[in-house]
């Protein structure tokens, strides 16, 4: 390792403008960093050589004054949901087996047209079906987290669990994740990054492995507040091929960080004092309410009387869709095939042996919620309560500007904990569901460690399409936050 | 609403997922697990309440009815586990 590695990304960034680094020497830093961060099991695939291309090329761009881009020769992780042209893309299944896509996901193509350097491809609950990166095929991932003298191995959080040990490991400077119900806040706040989702539409789908479409959402997971604003920018946009995203423009999210936040009303929703809630959280919850007040904010009671309901709405709605979107994987196009003799038993046999636990579960699940004579008493009750779980917000935004809570209801756990009953799994998301539900864009930021000495994250939520006051107030209780620590695991150190 | 193995069966072969019979009565437990959690939703009067379709509200964005892409044969076939030729192959479904 190397003083490299422990830049953030704006900074390196920084210097690569300055001249004083080149995109080459960065990214043979980090090709080394990813090779000794291998114990923690955060990549399904490295693209070495591919990097290193990318960075030359991004080097003679810069040499030959062309225009470059805002992540211009920075290498960064992609989560394997992604899918990359001719690099293997497995969503964390067996089913995927050597899938090599023939194109490349519109957010992907925006990062490399920014500049960005492909390091490889992050590990994943499969499908990003999990909240503890255990249902991949491709094994566990690691956090490099540790409790203090406890050498317990922690789950990194899920589903984007590769993505948040690499950048909390530092061997990439910031990576991608996808968020259908808290999977990049949840892996940020237990792996102390920080991890934001957009408003639903900002950041295309198309070319993303799809999970529950109505949900599925693609963000940045970095270090710092500003390197997240950075990376949003380039790889949000309008994409003609996904008719969910949206036609406006993308504004500079770094130059909305100004730090200035003097008359912002902050909502504190009172339905988010779960019970057996550990101390430390709630403590850091009011912490962060004072941070932002001695800035110039106002805090406002306020009540999200829906919360609830949350979870098990998005237990319906969530597998519902996902069943349906996992039809596709029947051993034809692509991916693994098992031979039999008729054409149902080969799907049968195929999807029996491809798909992991929590895949086949939810997707009986959704299979059920949507069968006949139970579509309305189940997906259609679900879908209603959905929109007065977005009412809930749409009222309290009458009144406030961003609403704060806690991000997930305790810190990492150990692997295998919460194995044994998906619903206690489940309730990790209680707090990153309902925004994911009402389309709204959120963010975790990393406040500060438990008594243990594990990492507690903070999350923003504001109205949809308002990154840019989202980003301002992250900024504010980042820098009010001074969340310093390191993990016990460093690439390479 | 609990769920007895005979249920997880038909739901399996609804999903076309073959599901062995002692796996089938720990997903019935399981399921049931689930669905019984669900239901708290039950307690909510929703009568009269739209069911929510998308979260942005947006007219669905329209484009000229012209080719734009095709003619990919190749690229469609690569990745398929059997191929023959520029075709999918699967076993044979008409005696």
């Amino acid at each position: 390792m190397s003083e490299i590695t422990r830049l953030s990304l704006s900074q390196a960034r920084d210097r690569l403008q300055a001249g004083e680094l080149s995109s080459k020497e960065l990214t043979e830093e980090m090709i080394a960093a990813v090779t000794a961060a291998r114990p923690l099991n955060a990549f399904i695939t490295e693209t070495p050589e591919r990097a290193l291309e990318m960075a030359q090329a991004s080097d003679a761009r810069r040499a030959a004054g062309e225009e470059v881009g805002v992540l211009e020769g920075l290498p960064i992780a992609i989560k394997d949901l992604f899918c990359t042209q001719g690099v293997l893309t497995t969503a964390g299944s067996h089913i995927l087996d050597g899938f090599h896509p023939t194109y490349e996901s519109t957010v992907t193509a925006n990062l490399w047209r920014a500049g960005a350097v492909m390091l490889g491809k992050t590990n994943l609950d499969e499908f990003a079906m999990g909240s503890s990166n255990m249902t991949s095929y491709y094994g566990n991932v690691i956090n490099p987290w540790r409790r203090r003298d406890d050498d317990t191995p922690l789950v990194p959080g899920g589903s984007s669990g590769g993505s948040a040990a690499a950048v909390a490991a530092r061997c990439a400077f910031g990576a991608t994740g996808t968020d259908t119900g808290g999977s990049i806040r949840q892996p940020g706040a237990f792996a102390g990054i920080v991890g934001m989702k957009p408003t639903y539409g900002r950041c295309s789908r198309w070319g993303v492995v799809a999970f529950a479409s109505s949900l599925d959402q693609a963000g940045p997971m970095t270090r710092t507040v500003r390197d997240a604003a950075i990376m949003l920018e380039a790889m949000a946009g309008y994409d003609p091929k996904d008719s969910t995203s949206v036609n406006r423009p993308v504004p500079s999210y770094e130059a909305a960080m100004t730090g200035d936040i003097r008359g912002l009303k902050v909502g504190i929703p009172k339905e988010y004092r779960v019970e057996g809630m550990p101390e430390a959280i709630e403590a850091l919850w009011h912490q962060g309410m004072e941070w932002l007040k001695a800035a110039g904010a106002q805090p406002v009671d306020i009540s999200l009387p829906h919360t609830k309901y949350a979870l098990p709405t998005y237990y319906i709605v969530a597998p519902a869709e996902a069943s349906s979107n996992l039809a596709r994987y029947d051993g034809v196009r692509y991916g693994l095939r098992v031979p039999a003799d008729s054409l149902d038993e080969m799907y049968e046999m195929t999807r029996g042996e491809g798909f992991g636990a929590e895949v086949k579960r939810r997707v009986l699940i959704g299979t059920y919620v949507l069968s006949a004579g139970y579509y309305d008493a189940y997906y259609n009750k679900a879908r209603r309560v959905r929109t007065l779980i977005a009412q809930d917000f749409a009222k309290a935004f009458e009144e406030v500007d961003v609403i704060l809570t806690p991000t997930a209801p305790s810190a990492a756990f150990g692997m295998g904990e919460k194995m044994d009953d998906p619903v206690a799994m489940y309730l990790n998301d209680v707090f990153t569901v309902p925004a994911s539900l009402a389309g709204l864009p959120g963010i975790s930021v990393p406040g500060g460690l438990s008594p243990e000495g594990l990492p507690l994250g903070l999350q923003l939520i504001t109205g949809a399409f308002e990154e840019e006051k989202l980003f301002r107030a992250a900024g504010v209780l980042e820098t009010a936050a001074g969340f310093e620590a390191l993990p016990k695991f460093l690439a390479g150190e | 609403m609990s769920v007895d193995q005979e249920t997880v069966a038909k739901i399996a072969s609804l999903a076309r997922i073959r599901v062995d019979e002692d796996q089938q009565v720990a997903l019935a437990g399981e399921l049931s697990n689930i669905l019984e959690w669900i239901e708290l939703l039950n307690e909510l009067e929703t009568e009269g309440v739209r069911p929510l379709t998308s979260v942005v509200e947006m007219t669905a964005p329209q484009r000229d009815d012209v080719v734009t892409d095709g003619d990919r044969v190749d690229d469609i076939i690569a990745n398929a586990p059997d191929p023959a030729n520029s075709f999918f192959a699967v076993p044979k479904v008409v005696e």
